[in-house]
């Protein structure tokens, strides 16, 4: 979708202002938003490209007003609500409570019974093993890739109004393949529950002044991984 | 639901997240020591220094540091670090010729193993707006100063690949063993946005 969060190129945001010696989180609730976060993709119950097309999807001034993890807990309720992990009704059942804090926990709505499709939760046991291994997004399928290494393409202009990984400030860009990282799942169709349409994905390179103009420094670069669907040669 | 019936969120974002808490907790969907468990991984046990032990190894040892720009993942697993956010790496090496930087500008994405999670600059939009566009001002901000003869390269990391930089080694620093110079290198040099000063 062509939101507010494919910033490549915008104007208009000011300086950078790091933190100095900045921590890893800001506030505890910061704390644990994330480990829910982590736990519930780990327990499988939605893919990153479903998630980043929730946040992609909140509302363009909410989208630079929130913070990062007020995002990822907006966008975790509704991802979890929208496939039936649970409903509004158990969160406004806390809600309602949620001037005491305290009671919070025992105000979880107790008859709701588990939804169709309940995931399994994480063990603590298995949090090492699971983080530390990951899970590779490759994708074992015997795909033969439509570029090589050296081919010069143009990233296709597509306007989809749903999840894409090609930034709106490369499409109809030429540039040229680098190489060929193998096959991976496609986001455009994986972030609405659609199949994998496994595709090469490529390293290509674009010129600084391809992108941006005479005025871009003439030696400089971006690299850019691609989906073959977001390709056409040139 | 009709509307006159909703119920809003707090407008405290801290009860809101302990009401997702105790909701995910009393469904059985979460359980509370996996969520300590993974604040202790993320918040302490993997972070930059993870990144500076790769770095540190490359410039000690020549043929791992082949072996890291060949193949990054397996050799950034020869000292124990990979998982999420990190299952397929590619490390990118700065030269007297070539300056890498890092950015995701449609979101976050980050190399967890190697530098734990993101510094907000980095998720924020100054960052994710200007680093394509005028990598060298944004370079400047952070101190670094690039020739003009030297060819910086953005790395933007739109797809599951994910990417570190080897920095340079600094001068005067032939005689550190790889402890001394793990402690040089510091996460905005492996993001790119830092040199690695000299002991």
């Amino acid at each position: 979708m062509n939101g507010i969060h494919d910033m490549g190129g915008m104007h208009g945001f000011g300086p950078i202002n790091p933190e100095i010696d900045e921590p890893v989180f800001h506030a505890d609730w910061e704390r644990r938003m994330f480990a829910l976060w982590t736990a519930a993709f780990a327990a499988g119950m939605y893919n990153d490209n479903e998630f980043r097309f929730a946040v992609e999807s909140r509302p363009p001034a909410d989208y630079l007003n929130d913070s990062y993890y007020e995002h990822w807990l907006i966008c975790m309720e509704q991802v979890l609500i929208n496939k039936g992990q649970f409903e509004r009704a158990d969160l406004e059942a806390i809600w309602a409570n949620a001037g005491n804090a305290a009671s919070a926990g025992n105000a979880a709505s107790a008859g709701a019974p588990s939804v169709e499709g309940a995931k399994q939760a994480l063990p603590a046991d298995q949090v090492i093993p699971v983080f530390m291994t990951g899970a590779s997004a490759r994708v074992d399928a015997d795909v033969a890739p439509k570029f090589k290494a050296g081919d010069a393409i143009i990233a296709r202009n597509l306007n989809p109004a749903g999840h894409t990984r090609l930034p709106r400030y490369l499409r109809g860009k030429h540039g040229t393949i680098e190489k060929d990282h193998g096959v991976f799942g496609y986001p455009d169709t994986m972030a609405h529950g659609d199949d994998e349409t496994p595709q090469h994905v490529y390293c290509v390179r674009f010129s600084a002044r391809e992108v941006w103009g005479e005025s871009a420094p003439s030696r400089d670069s971006f690299y850019v991984d691609m989906w073959d669907d977001y390709l056409d040669p040139a | 639901m009709a509307d006159h019936d909703h119920t809003e969120p707090p407008s405290d974002t801290a009860l809101r997240v302990k009401a997702l808490e105790s909701l995910l907790l009393e469904k059985g969907l979460v359980e509370a020591d996996t969520l300590d468990a993974l604040i202790q991984l993320y918040e302490h046990n993997i972070g930059p220094q993870n990144g500076a032990k790769v770095v540190a190894r490359a410039w000690s040892d020549p043929d791992y540091k082949a072996r890291l720009l060949a193949d990054a993942t397996p050799a950034i697993a020869e000292l124990g670090f990979g998982g999420v956010q990190g299952e397929d790496m590619v490390v990118v090496e700065n030269t007297s010729e070539v300056h890498n930087l890092l950015v995701c500008t449609l979101c976050s994405c980050y190399p967890w193993p190697v530098l734990g999670l993101p510094p907000v600059w980095y998720k924020a939009a100054p960052y994710r707006a200007r680093a394509v566009s005028e990598p060298r001002a944004v370079l400047k901000e952070f101190g670094v100063e690039i020739r003009d003869d030297v060819e910086v390269r953005v790395w933007d990391s739109t797809a599951e690949l994910r990417y570190m930089v080897l920095p340079e080694r600094p001068a005067g620093t032939e005689g550190l063993g790889e402890d001394e110079l793990a402690a040089l290198v510091n996460r905005d040099s492996v993001i790119g946005v830092a040199l690695v000063e000299g002991a």
